[in-house]
């Protein structure tokens, strides 16, 4: 009988891990300021849902020097960060996104980061 | 235990400085921490960086109206504010009234992955933020270095925190950032490179197995400040930095004298006992009954109405209580009433600091008049003698600063009376009474003698030291020959004189009677001459009438013979009355 329990668990996490997660991709992009770090993690991050995550993707950009509190509350100490808030593990990818091949994987992304920008 | 509100030296001629309100710290630093610039403080782990940055902040928002920020690295909001509540800082309190700001940075490190360049814009956004809401006079970062650890870049992380250290003295804010020691270095990653201004170093050593906290200003630029190492502790009052050399001999003194309890341990003083806030060195050996003398000593504090703290480190209150009882003296209704207070407290039971701490915090509490540390050697076993000798330094001042009485009793070992620790601390004792035991005789007896009396006038002399059913009681010792003559010996000594008195009285009377009888026997001989003299002078008169008579009648019969001869009447009528004046003899 426990035998039978664990590989029912097993089958279940398996099913899971093939299927491909449903629903949006929750990213939220914190910039400081119009710098040109900034300009590029927009840019990069943008162009990024538009060629791979088209309609399934949620996109937030927000510049802390406007909304310091922001800053507080979801503990930005870099910037430029993106967070991955949705499909679970949280992720924070910081910098000017400048090397996107982590991104990609994490995104879970077929496409090897091909992006011209 | 009142912090001594430093003064900020506001010429112009010498650096301005932002009073931290720590006690003691203010003094080494000559006023307090540089305004307007970063000061670092570094230490090992558990030296206590957190709690002075905390303090730092607190004591800042409440006593010198200077909001403040704090910007912690390592512990939640909720942590920290459970954390410094312990010292009795209500941080929670102060953030509610906007005078303090907790910021939390936290970066889960597995949740970051670098992908290109980046800087740390958030973190100056944040603090940013955090200061312009309160607007702080005061920073802390605790502990900057925990970024090492979560990002990953360290030449980005070099190039921010030089330009976070600029931009906090441009933003004219008296900043304090913790780090942790490093091995070779101040700080295990090279702040101090940064932080230039003022580097304060925490340090908890142990040695031969008892911990103390030490700080030293390892560099203050533009300004004099206390070089030395000095120990701090953390009480529950935060921390106190307690400096030897911050105390000055200026205490105001009394003229006013106190009973010891003992009338003629008085006598022996001038008459009239100790000096008001002096304090008083009692050493004995084992056993020769200092916790005795300072009970009493307590016991006529107590019936003067006068409040009594009574620091036992060896036996507890109720032992005391009982023992004293035994003698005769009862100290619970002065316990119940409120005048007589024990604090009892192993030695080994916390550092010497620790100790320091609380019995400063007992005696602020109490506000007592005397104060009796019994024995105060046992400190000397928590600390290195160095370091005793400063605490004891530190206690006198203190206790002097408040004229209150204190009595320290001292136990010395293997009979030796004076042993180099002591004559050490005696220096800073007005009177030092010395009780010893005598040995001889095939007994032990206990004697007391003053050592000195600072500015009274004392007695010489040895008094032997009884303790009774009913107290203590001082006895004049015999000095002889052979040394001080105690216990049995004295008795003895006493029943050898009271022999000679009476042996010579017995000499003087017998010599009285001898006199007596010859004077008799004198008298006697007079009398015996005197009948002698007299027998023979009625012997000479009796001699004499019969010469006399037999004149006569040989005159008359020579007249009775002429006239019956019928011659020569006449001549024989005038030859017969030449006898006449021989017959008077």
């Amino acid at each position: 009988m426990k035998t039978n329990k664990t590989s029912r668990a097993t089958q279940a996490l398996e099913k899971s891990l093939t299927v491909r997660p449903t629903g949006k991709y929750v990213l939220r992009l914190f910039v400081a300021g119009a710098t040109a770090r900034s300009r590029q993690a927009v840019l990069r991050v943008r162009q990024l849902c538009e060629a791979e995550l088209k309609g399934r993707c949620k996109l937030e950009v927000i510049d802390i020097c406007q909304q310091p509190k922001l800053a507080r509350d979801n503990q930005i100490v870099a910037t430029p960060t993106l967070i991955k808030e949705f499909p679970r593990p949280v992720r924070r990818f910081i910098g000017n996104l400048g090397n996107i091949t982590g991104l990609f994987a994490e995104l879970d992304l077929m496409t090897k980061g091909e992006i011209a920008v | 235990m009142k912090t001594t509100s430093p003064k900020s030296t506001p010429s112009a001629t010498s650096l301005p400085k932002c009073p931290t309100g720590i006690q003691g710290l203010d003094e080494i630093t000559g006023g307090g921490v540089p305004r307007g610039r970063p000061t670092l403080v570094c230490g090992g782990a558990g030296c206590g960086k957190t709690l002075l940055a905390a303090e730092f902040l607190v004591r800042g928002a409440v006593q010198f109206g200077e909001p403040g920020v704090f910007m912690a690295f390592e512990e939640t909001e909720k942590e920290l504010k459970a954390n410094v509540a312990s010292l009795g800082f209500d941080l929670a309190g102060l953030v509610r009234r906007k005078k303090l700001m907790l910021d939390y940075v936290h970066i889960e490190r597995s949740e970051i992955q670098e992908s290109g360049e980046y800087d740390l814009e958030g973190l100056f956004v944040r603090l940013n933020h955090a200061i312009d809401s309160i607007g702080a006079k005061r920073v802390v970062l605790d502990s900057l270095e925990a970024l090492f650890a979560s990002l990953p870049n360290e030449a980005i992380l070099r190039a921010e925190l030089r330009r976070l250290f600029r931009w906090l003295k441009e933003k004219g804010v008296t900043a304090v950032i913790t780090a942790e020691r490093g091995r070779e270095q101040l700080t295990r990653h090279g702040l101090e490179e940064y932080v230039s201004d003022c580097v304060i170093l925490l340090d908890h050593r142990v040695v031969d197995q008892i911990a103390t906290r030490n700080l030293r200003v390892v560099k203050y630029r533009g300004t004099l400040h206390g070089t030395n190492e000095f120990p701090f502790l953390i009480g529950d009052d935060g921390i106190s930095v307690l400096p030897i050399t911050s105390l000055g001999l200026n205490h105001k003194i009394s003229g006013e004298r106190i009973a010891t309890g003992i009338p003629r341990l008085d006598a022996m003083l001038g008459g009239r006992g100790f000096f008001r806030g002096s304090s008083i060195l009692l050493t004995g050996t084992p056993g020769t009954g200092k916790t005795i003398v300072a009970a009493n000593f307590a016991q006529a504090a107590c019936r003067r109405g006068e409040r009594t703290l009574f620091f036992s480190f060896e036996e507890s209150p109720n032992q005391i209580v009982r023992n004293m009882h035994s003698i005769g003296l009862r100290l619970e209704p002065l316990v119940k009433r409120g005048l007589l207070r024990f604090h009892a407290a192993r030695p080994s039971l916390y550092g010497l600091e620790m100790h320091l701490a609380t019995m400063f915090k007992e005696i602020a509490e109490f506000q007592p008049h005397v104060v009796i540390i019994d024995p105060v050697t046992s400190l000397m076993d928590a600390g290195t003698s160095s370091e005793c000798r400063g605490m004891i330094t530190r206690l006198v001042d203190y206790l002097k600063a408040g004229q209150v009485t204190t009595l320290f009793t001292s136990l010395t070992q293997s009979g030796h009376a004076l042993q180099q620790s002591e004559a050490a601390m005696s220096s800073l004792m007005d009177s030092w009474l010395l009780l010893q035991d005598v040995e001889g005789n095939g007994e032990r007896n206990r004697v007391l003698y003053v050592l000195k009396a600072r500015g009274m006038a004392h007695s010489n002399q040895i008094r032997e030291f009884l303790i009774s059913d009913h107290g203590i009681d001082l006895v004049d010792a015999y000095i002889g020959a052979s040394g001080v003559l105690t216990g049995s010996a004295r008795v003895a000594q006493g029943a050898l004189e009271k022999a000679v008195v009476l042996a010579n009285q017995q000499e003087a009377a017998t010599l009285k009677r001898e006199v007596e009888r010859k004077r008799a026997a004198l008298e006697q001989k007079i009398s015996g001459l005197r009948s002698d003299y007299e027998t023979e002078a009625a012997e000479l008169r009796r001699i004499a009438e019969q010469v006399g008579t037999r004149t006569f009648v040989l005159g008359t019969e020579r007249t009775a013979s002429g006239i019956l001869r019928q011659a020569d009447i006449k001549v024989a009528a005038s030859t017969q009355s030449k006898p006449k004046p021989g017959r008077k003899i």
